[in-house]
């Protein structure tokens, strides 16, 4: 009884003390080491894995005319702006003729006296062929000599060889008068289809070298994009593939639908990627311009359920790729087969794991075989 | 036997649990300080384990990837995976940047991971919501610290990149949080300048007589093209097959390819050792400031506690109480103002340790020797006290 007066005091030191070495005790067990780690639990699912390519390409032309003179010259004129339609055949623009014009008509005057001359020559040849003709029934009565027939025979033999040197002289010119007005002809750059004028590179009045583009033409029917996708996730890329497409400029919400039109037989080397041209089922309107950043999704089809994980689950312990099956709530490792894996992140299991296998999904800390752990529903830091 | 300090303490507990948690308080900032410089390393190893490499080659002579720059071209890996010995090697990259997100931006450490599945190197090892990235491009993996959330929208130079999945713990040696992305965008965030510097390069070009001749067309656009390529990056992650020799592959790697390889030690040493080299000794000076601080208030309050019951003593002097006894009572004071002392500061600095921006690791281990450091510190802080404790003349208690 001697010590009841003190017991209060005591109790209330109790009261702070006690509480605080809990408080301690909890804390010293509930973060560092010995701490359990919080981790959400999945069961393995049986579910049929659709793989997915993810390629990004830009937007290109199958067909783009690239148009320019054949021999240097001077640009004269340009019919057509950016973004014309223009019809097969139409004129586009045309080249400096230079002194082309003059020599055509140079040429054509040549050729008139060149005619001239055909005619002069022609009339020689009918005059000695008509002096052949009286001359040798005259012959034959002994009414003119021999020698007089001879010279006469022996003009028409001149005049016929001028009439011939003079009608070859007369299609040469014509040939070349030809060819000058296929020259003038192909200073005029005419568009080869009917198409959209893309681009246009040279004004009036700028000298071009032979083989220099002028203007570009593309046939807007024939747009497609040039993909490249990874060669370590393209397994099972194939012509006819449903895609779809995202332009960048119209953003997630406008999803294009197209196909794997060709796979190109030449893989990208250097950047590791294959190539393969996808084309839109239908045309967008208006026409996204050739350049644009495009992504697409090639859709495989659906594989026959297996099980399958979340590809969050997936760790590598040892040289070895595996999940952190759940054991009498204790972690153990597992060493996993993966098949195939589509976009959403869902990754099937060859072997190693059974449907219904409790597997840890997330865990806030990496896991080894001693941890403890605890199971939530979603990790604290994650919570809103 | 009664305990004498017991009953001292009993006497004004309040006052003495008030002093042991103040003095606790104290040694919460000293703890979390050890702590602070703990995280700090832990923060350049979570880095190399994250990486999940037994080997980093990187550009020669240099101390790549974290502490120097270096840049190789991403097309040695192909030599290096066919070498004896190893089992995987990827393609990385690091750059720390601003990431944008809306109008805002968030410090990042953005590493381009190479394509391929989990478990490559330089991917996240675990995830705690989302998924691994799936696209080859424009998703992004970031660390919960950076406040990014799934479906997130983020800016990396000019392109836009979905958030899919979090981690934690990925943070570069600076911690920054990490922000995964697909390799080859990464290449071109590290190396593609922005839209308007592009317009002004080419403007440059065409500018230049040498670049746009008149009888060579075609020649600008193959030089704009070459000037917006880019095929490097910093370093490659090799994974040593089990039971390889790492070193003799090291030796390989350095001797035929012309590289810069470290392995996990020799990288380790590099992160420490001369990247957290300065900060670490600046956080190493003040703890040891702070000690020396902690020390000296733990000494000057026992003193104080002692000279407020001088007279007390002398009582007990006068009465014929053994030196010994007084001096055991000053001591067993000490100790338990420290225990106080000590299980306050570590309940408060682990409260408190989640709320630094950046990582306090509190170890067991440097709880206990914190333990033992200020049991000694109050032993040692006592024996003023009891030395002044013992020199009190026992007419005190009546006189004075």
């Amino acid at each position: 009884m001697k010590r009841l007066p003190i017991q209060p005091r005591t109790l209330a030191l109790l009261a702070v003390l006690i509480p605080l070495v809990a408080l301690f005790v909890y804390v010293a067990l509930r973060s560092g080491p010995l701490a359990p780690v919080p981790v959400t639990v999945a069961a393995v699912e049986e579910r049929s894995v659709a793989p997915g390519l993810f390629g990004i390409g830009t937007v290109e032309a199958r067909y783009r005319y690239q148009i320019g003179p054949t021999a240097p010259g001077r640009l004269k004129s340009l019919a057509v702006e950016v973004g014309d339609a223009v019809e097969a055949g139409q004129l586009l623009g045309e080249m400096d003729p230079v002194d082309l014009d003059e020599r055509i008509r140079a040429q054509q005057a040549a050729l008139k006296s060149a005619e001239a001359r055909t005619r002069e020559a022609e009339a020689r040849h009918d005059y000695a062929l008509s002096q052949v003709r009286r001359y040798e029934p005259l012959l034959a009565e002994r009414a003119a000599s021999e020698e007089i027939v001879a010279g006469k025979r022996s003009e028409l033999r001149i005049a016929e060889a001028a009439l011939n040197g003079t009608r070859e002289e007369l299609s040469r010119l014509r040939a070349e008068l030809k060819a000058l007005d296929a020259q003038r002809g192909h200073l005029r750059l005419e568009a080869p289809v009917a198409g959209l004028v893309a681009a246009r590179e040279i004004d009036p009045g700028t000298s071009v070298v032979a083989g220099q583009t002028v203007l570009e033409l593309i046939d807007p029917q024939s747009l497609w994009i040039d993909v490249r996708f990874d060669q370590i996730n393209a397994r099972g890329l194939a012509v006819g593939l449903a895609a779809d497409i995202v332009l960048r400029s119209r953003g997630e919400e406008t999803r294009l639908p197209g196909k794997v039109l060709r796979l190109e037989p030449l893989a990208d080397a250097v950047t590791e990627e294959l190539l393969a041209k996808v084309v839109f089922a239908e045309l967008p309107d208006p026409l996204p311009p050739l350049g644009e950043l495009a992504e697409v999704t090639v859709d495989l089809p659906p594989l026959p359920a297996t099980p399958a994980i979340p590809n969050a689950a997936i760790q590598r312990r040892d040289d070895q790729l595996g999940v952190w099956r759940v054991v009498d709530e204790r972690p153990e490792f597992s060493p996993v087969e993966l098949g195939a894996a589509d976009l959403d992140g869902w990754i099937q299991v060859r072997r190693g794991l059974a449907v219904g296998d409790r597997i840890v999904v997330y865990s806030r800390a990496p896991l080894s075989p001693r941890s403890r752990m605890k199971e939530v529903e979603t990790l604290q830091e994650i919570r809103p | 036997m009664i305990s004498l300090a017991g009953r001292d303490i009993l006497h004004a507990w309040g006052k003495f649990v008030f002093t042991g948690i103040g003095l606790g308080l104290l040694i919460g900032v000293t703890l979390s300080m050890a702590g602070i410089y703990r995280g700090m390393v832990d923060d350049a190893k979570a880095l190399l384990d994250n990486s999940g490499a037994d080997l980093w080659v990187v550009q020669q002579d240099t101390l790549g990837p974290y502490a120097e720059s270096s840049s190789i071209y991403d097309d040695l890996w192909r030599g290096i995976r066919g070498l004896p010995g190893v089992a995987e090697a990827a393609n990385v990259t690091y750059l720390t940047m601003q990431v944008r997100r809306g109008s805002e931006d968030v410090r990042a450490m953005v590493s381009g991971i190479a394509a391929g599945a989990p478990g490559t190197p330089g991917w996240p090892p675990f995830l705690i919501a989302g998924r691994q990235i799936t696209r080859g491009h424009y998703e992004a993996v970031a660390d919960v610290a950076s406040g990014f959330k799934i479906g997130d929208r983020l800016q990396i130079r000019r392109n836009q990149y979905t958030v899919v999945g979090l981690t934690r713990r990925m943070v570069s040696s600076n911690g920054d949080p990490m922000v995964f992305i697909p390799l080859k965008d990464a290449q071109e965030a590290q190396f593609l300048k922005d839209n308007d510097a592009i317009h002004q390069q080419r403007r440059r070009t065409a500018e230049n007589p040498a670049f746009n001749r008149p009888g060579v067309p075609g020649l600008l656009a193959a030089i704009n093209a070459s000037q917006s390529a880019n095929s490097n990056v910093n370093a490659v992650l090799v994974r040593v097959k089990a039971g390889a020799d790492g070193a003799a592959t090291a030796e390989t790697i350095r001797r035929w390819k012309r590289l810069q390889v470290y392995d996990r030690k020799e990288m380790e040493g590099i992160l420490v050792g001369k990247l957290i080299a300065t900060s670490a000794r600046q956080i190493a000076t003040f703890l040891v400031i702070l000690s020396i601080v902690s020390a000296a208030i733990v000494a000057f309050i026992i003193y104080t506690l002692t000279l407020g019951k001088i007279r007390e003593i002398a009582v007990l002097k006068l009465i014929g109480t053994k030196n010994r006894t007084i001096a055991a009572m000053i001591l067993q004071q000490a100790i338990a103002l420290g225990l106080i002392g000590f299980v306050v500061g570590k309940i408060v600095a682990t409260f408190w340790a989640p709320h630094f921006p950046k990582y306090v690791l509190l170890m067991p281990l440097d709880s206990l020797r914190g333990f033992f450091v200020v049991v000694v510190i109050c032993v040692l802080s006592s024996l003023i006290a009891i030395r002044a404790a013992l020199k009190v003349d026992p007419a005190e208690a009546i006189g004075g």
